[in-house]
């Protein structure tokens, strides 16, 4: 029993149709369907792991299915249970693509190799520093760490130069954190690239010892601090426009604003969605058209619009209110470092937050 | 030959029985067989460094100190309400018998979830206990309330004629009566509140499950979940050895010969000031909460649930899954159930705790052993519906074999002799006599587990085939975008429908048909 088991009624579909479906496809195919291997016929049906929720996702699968006549099967679930199953599937996983929140996961799964390499006029639409350095995966979007804060609760003047500040007494009680949640522990993984270790565990101690707030997510915080339950909050940028979403206002109306840390600090770290082809799909040419229809203009723009995410590719603009992504005063931390995951776990464990 | 087979016999009685029901148990032990596997991966050093931790010790005390909290709430809240529901002249008993079984068709997510929004800075270990009581009490109440009305009331009679007050012959006959049901009520409810993972991480509360999903999504290392969760099933048997400890102590009370009467009712006169609020309030808090909040999610947010079409789809993927579930869970658990009604024993019995050792293990470890056993063993049931039902089977198999077993112990086996003695074989009695018989009491497992399946979520996010959702899995899609408003309907509509199969099981426990009999002396 080997991955063949799985490749073999695509094999057979190739061998019943033949050349003429290839032909067909790469008449009718994206931008780059000339360069990529004929290893494996289309047979129009994919099956996307999405660690992405339905109401973000659906849309975006649905343009695609109807640009491409590609039937995209999905499964909904959480990004990190997501990768575990992965990891558990191995090589006979049904899943040929898999959409991950993180680049934590997608870095867990590159690191057994489940990924097929992507080839480099998919990657290089992206700049290096949201992908991987082995073309494993690529960033779809880009979300950047803030500080939320009570704009009652605290002036303008007040707020910190750098997220370290937040460990000073005058914030004791005062910050809401999410120490289980993916984003928060990649941007530990990039303060310890950036700043050391024994740097970092001072500051979760600090964060510990100063009666930081915790919750489940990065949501129950923004919420916390638009009603006044929370002063501030480290989180992604794109909660507060989740809320206003849901309460039918703008996020001008509401009483939680977005702070970026300014010159580079650590706190405004630049995380990625992104998107990894399994092992088994590297020669599925439907495969490669999804993640060509991710890094394409419509989708970009309907991240940008629809989930006020960053888009990663050139031309197109970020959501009204927002600053692009190349003008913000982002630290230099390269994506591919934030690999060792399992200390960092460590550190936040060793700290108590978690 | 023949001694040899008369001491098989002496030692295993029924083993047509026997052997199908070590089957039943060796599916359920698959999760135990996955986590044997991937631990012993781990190697020693990995193991030892995770288990003997102080904070290990520390999960492990919260855990049970919960589950010890809320059995005892639940045990006190149960038997209480059942009591005067079946055995008092408590005004709208009927009313009441329903309100405390209907907050079983709210999962523990939904109730937490409500709490937080509602009150503020609700969390921590306390909020998790009151959530977690109001959601269980009804498995103590249900077969207590069952136990109330069937037992024979000809002994509290004897009590009272030689001289016994109410409440003394209440504490001395009665409760010593119902404590089989007690003990199996109590059972369920601790091993739910240590497998329980929406209201803890919810309300967050720090006990082993929260720490299991923690350590996955931190660093997506299951090793350290799976090495935690092996001290789940350590708890697990802690547990259920402490509850065989009461049963070895307990005897069996049937009723003999006669049709069942209705046993005499007390008098409340003025408590019913005192019981008639109480209850009341506990029906606010375990039911108005929720509702209430469902109602304030809908009315607040502006986003909206896809189309009705959606809606009824998820409505039938719950259904459809939910009724796999339950089938293949009962049709596991009648020869472990009837096993132990027939055929008493050590072997029955050891069967019997073996397949509580899954119960109390997260979903999200269910799920994942059952995705290694699909990849690995089953690959042509991997992502269909029979390997979800197989997992709602691993979790939800005790709540079926309790059901059956006493169904299959009211079925009066001189019934089954006078068959076999005219002549008819064993399979034959089986589905004829015993089965017939011991239906409604089987039927009520089943019912017990369909609901339990609805409301599950984890395993279900994993094993459901790709591109079906459920009530669970959508409303779970949407809260976790925080559209709370969109998510309301997939919440009321999961309530309603686990509402019906859960009004049938308060019918079932007499409450609703019970014939009032004068008053208490």
């Amino acid at each position: 029993m080997s991955d063949h088991t799985r490749t073999s009624p695509r094999v057979a579909a190739s061998v019943a149709i033949g050349s003429l479906l290839t032909l067909s496809l790469a008449a009718c195919g994206g931008e780059s369907q000339g360069a990529q291997p004929v290893g494996q016929a289309s047979d129009k049906v994919i099956t996307v792991y999405s660690g992405r929720s339905r109401p973000l996702v659906r849309p975006v699968l649905d343009g695609f299915e109807k640009v491409s006549g590609i039937t995209v099967e999905v499964r909904y679930g959480d990004t990190a249970a997501m990768a575990a199953q992965l990891q558990e599937e191995g090589s006979r996983t049904p899943a040929d693509v898999f959409l991950a929140q993180d680049a934590g996961a997608l870095g867990a799964l590159a690191g057994e190799d489940l990924f097929a390499a992507l080839p480099d006029e998919v990657l290089d639409k992206v700049p290096a520093a949201y992908r991987d350095e082995d073309g494993q995966w690529v960033g779809v979007t880009g979300r950047s760490r803030t500080m939320v804060y009570n704009v009652d609760q605290v002036a303008e003047d007040d707020l910190p130069e750098s997220v370290f500040e937040l460990t000073e007494p005058e914030w004791k009680g005062k910050v809401g954190i999410a120490p289980t949640n993916g984003s928060f522990q990649a941007f530990i993984t990039a303060m310890r690239a950036e700043h050391g270790d024994e740097r970092t565990q001072d500051f979760l101690d600090g964060l510990k010892a100063n009666d930081a707030q915790i919750r489940e997510g990065n949501a129950p915080i923004v919420a916390d601090v638009d009603r006044g339950r929370l002063a501030t909050g480290l989180v992604n940028h794109y909660y507060v426009y989740e809320l206003a979403k849901e309460k039918g206002t703008s996020v001008d109306a509401l009483k939680a604003k977005n702070y970026f840390f300014p010159d580079g600090d650590i706190g405004a770290l630049v995380n990625v969605s992104g998107v990894g082809v399994m092992e088994g799909a590297g020669d599925d040419p439907d495969a490669r058209d999804l993640v060509d229809y991710l890094l394409g203009r419509q989708a970009q723009t309907y991240f940008a619009q629809e989930t006020y995410e960053y888009p990663l590719v050139a031309g197109v603009s970020s959501a009204r209110g927002l600053p692009q992504l190349s003008s913000l005063n982002t630290p230099d931390i390269d994506l591919n470092d934030l690999d060792d995951l399992q200390t960092t776990v460590e550190m936040i464990r060793e700290s108590g937050l978690a | 030959m023949a001694v040899v087979r008369r001491r098989v016999r002496r030692l295993m009685p029924r083993p047509a029985l026997a052997v199908a029901a070590v089957a039943s148990v060796a599916v359920a032990l698959i999760p135990l067989t996955y986590l044997g596997v991937r631990v012993g991966d781990a190697g020693w050093a990995r193991i030892s460094e995770e288990l003997f931790r102080a904070r290990t010790g520390e999960l492990a005390a919260r855990s049970l100190a919960l589950a010890g909290v809320v059995t005892t709430a639940c045990t006190a809240l149960g038997v209480a309400s059942a009591f005067l529901v079946t055995r008092t002249d408590l005004p709208a008993r009927r009313l009441f018998g329903v309100l405390a079984t209907l907050p079983l068709a709210v999962p523990s997510y939904v109730a937490a979830f409500a709490w937080v929004s509602t009150v503020e800075g609700f969390e921590g270990f306390w909020a998790a206990a009151l959530v977690l009581t109001l959601v269980s009490y009804p498995y103590v109440f249900l077969p207590v309330a069952a136990a109330l009305t069937s037992a024979d009331p000809a002994q509290e009679e004897v009590a009272r004629s030689l001289g016994s007050g109410p409440w003394r012959t209440f504490i001395t006959v009665t409760l010593r009566q119902i404590r089989p049901a007690v003990a199996a009520g109590a059972l369920l409810v601790a091993l739910y509140v240590l497998s329980d993972f929406g209201a803890v991480s919810v309300l967050r509360a720090d006990v082993f499950t929260r720490a299991v999903f923690t350590s996955i999504s931190l660093g997506f290392d299951r090793t350290v979940a799976l090495v935690l969760a092996t001290v789940l099933v350590a708890l697990t048997v802690l547990i259920v050895s402490g509850e065989q400890l009461t049963r070895r102590c307990a005897a069996r009370y049937a009723r003999l010969g006669g049709a069942g009467r209705p046993p005499a009712r007390l008098r409340l006169g003025r408590l019913r000031w005192l019981v008639v609020p109480g209850l009341v309030g506990m029906a606010g808090l375990a039911l108005g909460v929720p509702a209430a909040s469902l109602a304030r999610w809908f009315g607040e947010g502006v986003s909206r649930p896809g189309s009705l079409t959606g809606l009824a789809t998820a409505a039938g993927n719950s259904l459809t899954v939910s009724a796999a579930g339950a089938g293949l869970t009962l049709l596991l658990a009648l020869p472990l159930g009837l096993l132990g009604a027939r055929a008493p024993g050590t072997v029955a019995a050891v069967l019997d705790r073996l397949a509580y050792l899954s119960h109390a293990l997260p979903g999200l470890v269910i799920g994942l052993s059952l995705v290694f056993f699909g990849i690995n063993v089953a690959y042509p049931l991997y992502q269909s519906v029979w390997l979800l039902a197989l997992a709602y089977a691993a979790l939800f198999l005790p709540l079926a074999v309790a059901a059956v077993g006493s169904a299959a112990l009211q079925a009066p086996p001189a019934l089954e002799e006078v068959a076999r003695s005219l002549g008819r074989r064993r399979s034959h009695v089986l589905r004829t006599v015993t089965v017939p018989l011991a239906a409604p009491g089987i039927g009520a497992g089943a019912v017990l587990v369909f609901l339990t399946c609805m409301k599950e979520l984890p395993a279900t996010l994993l094993l459901r085939p790709t591109g079906m959702d459920t009530l669970a899995t959508e409303l779970w899609s949407r809260t976790s975008v925080s559209a709370y408003a969109a998510a309301a309907p997939y919440a009321a509509l999961l309530v309603l429908l686990a509402a019906v199969p859960t009004w049938w099981l308060s019918a079932r426990t007499g409450v609703l048909t019970q014939a009032v009999q004068g008053g208490g002396s």
